[in-house]
């Protein structure tokens, strides 16, 4: 669906994507993180054939977005940065305008507008011009307007940003059905959990260039080690030596508990148990020490700031 | 083949008619609408009926007779001014309301954009303004009992047209190309001052009641307007209009560029000759061609007035010009060195203006001037030829010696400013309209120093040393 080649773009001097690769196929959810001024939005227009990669090529739902510009943009539902609404026109006529410039025919195209105003809680406001929304409103707007023409390829640029938690649980439910309808979608986002919770992918963008990607459970092995336990005891240790297996890795201790990294937990766990209450101690509980998209963030963008080089 | 047509142009109206009905949701541009279209008509009818009775009582009633279709026309001109503000922001102003992105990610092509863009600002104005031109005429009549004469009114309806097109598609350029409204608003005198211009001259022509030339007005404005169309869709470009943020002048990057363009690879001068040079005469051969035959075309107008503006008969006789020409070469001391470096430089007169007006008219006006001159020749020859005398000796004695060297310079200067003055009208693949200008000026200039300048300057020691004597040998004779 979304393949992209050393896809590279400069402004005067400056290099503001720089030899991207990237391949969403049909289903999936790409997270693209980075901080500000990394190349995201720069990506997302060249995908939308509104910028001309300067070097690269992308293929957009199978079209060439510098070859087949229109057809890209048929092809595609963008969720911009800004919402980019038309503060005087109300709801229904905004979405209206969109569906004929996407040459939806009348009946399917009303149809479809009363449905995703439906669906975002908006039925309601359909005749309230637009600059009466709150932010919240106006961004579930925009991503109507996005899904309108039902395009294969949606790619959202902070789908979620200023909404309240519940609007943004309900636009992250809508991505997530989007999905399981073979879509191909990219989200450009601050929000690590929600990138977390929604993509299948993620990719760390920085400088311009793919610095870490992966499927999130990947890059958490690769970039924060093996998947970190935590032993409760019933009991204080009380210089007992622990013993465990050549595959575990003692982290730190405690009073009564101790964490220790292993990449086999079912041939590990076990024998960790087992030792401890051959021991006669009573264990508490076991459990696995969550990590979070945060951490394998930082940890990249840390690494690459004392390291340029180190992932790129 | 149609249906895709149609289908296009309907993408074009999708864009119009939101924009429309924007307009009309803001007051900011209703209430001048009503006020221009309601009050302005009926306070021009008041002060037609008070400017012609006025008028009558000192028996001049001519003034008066011609002060109402003047009035006519500004009624019809005053609503038209509306779609320059309009204009001037309808891509700026939604960049800077952060709501174009949207709009360039549809699957609309460029030219569809810019034409809805530009029929929006277009078409509220103009209808504006024919409703007031209705409502003046029917005042008018009532007060005073005039109707104009049926062309006058097709001319005011299109005059007014063409105002507003040129007008609107001269500001959907400048909006393509401002970073902001701001910018949009001060580089919006470059419109306002031609067009004040341009109403200035219609207003004498009104007032001459010379009606037949108000045509050569229309034509010329459709022309103009053809061309901004044009460079707008030439020129108009997402990355640009998503990308520029700043309006600063970078002088140096414009120098940078310049010299890129004039000095190319060249390592001596003799390689610029061959390289750059040569390569910027090849460029100019379509121009070349096109002057070639604006020449012979200035030539035949020339001509042509000669049956029109008759030259008395006693200035016509030929000893009398023979005489006059001779002894005015003695009394003027020709054969100097000053004088070669007087003409010379009134040639070079003659090309920095053309070129500053090639500048501002797409070349237009730039090779008027060149071929005023030209003109002159034919008529001048047509009218001895009417008289019966001989043009060709005319032409051998007094053009034709330093003609040799001036006449192909004047070709290659006019080809030079055309190309300099079309570039904004060409699209410019991977350039900036900035870079395609700066290229197009170096190649101006390598054309200027390395041809036009030689050839003035060998074409001033001729006129000054070798032609008097022609002329002398030649017109003593007679």
């Amino acid at each position: 669906m979304i393949v992209t080649q050393d896809l590279a773009k400069q402004f005067d001097d400056f290099w503001a994507v720089d030899g991207i690769n990237l391949k969403v196929g049909a289903g999936q959810v790409l997270a693209l993180l980075g901080p500000n001024g990394a190349g995201k939005t720069t990506t997302i227009r060249m995908l939308t054939s509104i910028l001309r990669p300067t070097r690269g090529e992308a293929i957009v739902a199978g079209f060439d977005v510098v070859k087949q510009p229109e057809k890209v943009r048929a092809a595609v539902g963008v969720l911009t940065e800004q919402h980019g609404l038309y503060g005087r026109m109300p709801a229904f006529e905004y979405l209206d305008f969109f569906g004929q410039l996407y040459g939806i025919d009348p009946a399917r195209r009303h149809e479809r507008i009363k449905r995703l105003l439906e669906d975002f809680g908006l039925s309601d406001y359909r005749a309230r011009r637009i600059s009466e929304y709150s932010k919240g409103m106006r961004q579930k707007l925009a991503l109507a307007r996005a899904l309108l023409h039902n395009p294969p390829v949606l790619l959202l640029d902070e789908p979620t940003s200023a909404m309240d938690p519940e609007s943004a649980h309900l636009v992250r439910t809508a991505i997530r059905e989007l999905r399981s309808a073979s879509r191909a979608v990219i989200i450009c986002t601050h929000n690590l959990a929600e990138a977390e919770e929604l993509a299948d992918q993620i990719a760390i963008i920085r400088l311009g260039k793919i610095i870490a990607s992966g499927t999130p459970e990947a890059l958490k092995m690769s970039l924060l080690g093996p998947v970190e336990y935590e032993v409760r005891l019933g009991s204080a240790l009380n210089g007992f030596e622990l013993n465990l297996p050549s595959q575990a890795n003692l982290r730190i201790r405690g009073e009564n508990w101790f964490r220790f990294q292993t990449s086999y937990p079912a041939t590990v766990n076990p024998l960790i148990l087992r030792d401890l209450l051959d021991h006669g101690l009573s264990v508490v509980g076991l459990q696995e020490i969550p990590r979070s998209l945060e951490q394998v963030y930082m940890n990249v963008i840390n690494s690459s700031l004392e390291s340029p080089e180190l992932h790129a | 083949m149609l249906e895709t047509a149609n289908r296009q142009f309907f993408g074009v109206l999708i864009i119009t008619r939101r924009e429309v009905r924007d307009q009309l949701r803001d007051w900011r541009i209703i209430f001048p609408i009503v006020i221009l279209t309601l009050f302005f008509p009926g306070l021009m009818n008041f002060t037609a009926q008070r400017a012609v009775s006025f008028v009558q009582r000192y028996g001049a009633p001519i003034v008066g007779d011609r002060l109402i279709p003047f009035l006519l026309l500004i009624v019809g001109f005053f609503p038209i001014s509306v779609s320059l503000v309009i204009a001037l922001e309808s891509f700026v102003g939604e960049k800077e309301r952060l709501s174009i992105e949207p709009l360039l990610s549809s699957p609309l092509s460029d030219w569809q954009i810019y034409l809805g863009k530009l029929f929006a600002a277009l078409v509220p104005p103009l209808l504006t303004s024919y409703l007031g031109i209705t409502v003046y005429l029917i005042g008018v009549y009532k007060q005073v009992g005039w109707s104009p004469p049926t062309i006058l009114l097709v001319q005011v309806i299109l005059l007014t047209l063409m105002q507003a097109l040129v007008m609107v598609s001269g500001a959907v350029v400048v909006s393509t190309q401002a970073t902001s409204v701001r910018s949009a608003n001060l580089l919006a005198s470059f419109i306002i001052i031609p067009m004040a211009l341009l109403i200035q001259g219609e207003a004498i022509i009104m007032f001459w009641a010379r009606y037949s030339a108000l045509w050569w007005v229309i034509i010329g404005e459709i022309f103009i307007a053809g061309l901004l169309v044009r460079t707008g869709i030439a020129h108009f470009n997402r990355e640009e209009l998503l990308g520029r943020e700043l309006d600063t002048l970078n002088l140096g990057w414009m120098f940078q560029e310049f010299k890129r363009g004039f000095l190319g690879d060249a390592q001596n001068p003799i390689k610029w000759y061959k390289d750059e040079v040569g390569g910027a005469l090849q460029v100019l051969r379509s121009p070349v061609l096109i002057i070639a035959i604006a020449f012979m075309v200035a030539l035949w107008i020339g001509m042509q007035q000669a049956k029109i503006f008759v030259l008395p008969v006693e200035l016509l006789n030929w000893k009398n010009l023979s005489q006059g020409f001779i002894q005015g070469i003695n009394e003027y001391h020709f054969f100097t060195v000053s004088n070669v470096g007087s003409v010379w430089l009134h040639n070079l007169r003659a090309v920095a203006l053309a070129t500053v007006l090639g500048i501002f008219s797409f070349g237009v006006l730039g090779i008027i001037v060149l071929l005023v001159p030209v003109m002159l020749i034919g008529y001048f020859m047509a009218s001895l030829a009417n008289a019966g005398l001989p043009p060709q000796t005319f032409l051998t004695a007094l053009v034709l010696p330093h003609g040799i060297l001036e006449i192909p310079a004047i070709i290659l200067a006019g080809a030079a400013i055309l190309r300099l003055g079309a570039t904004l009208a060409a699209p410019a693949q991977d350039k900036t309209i900035g870079e395609a200008w700066l290229h197009s000026f170096a190649d101006w200039m390598k054309i200027m120093i390395g041809l036009v300048l030689p050839l003035f300057l060998g074409a001033a020691v001729l006129e000054v040393f070798v032609t008097p004597r022609i002329a002398m040998w030649l017109l003593s004779g007679y």
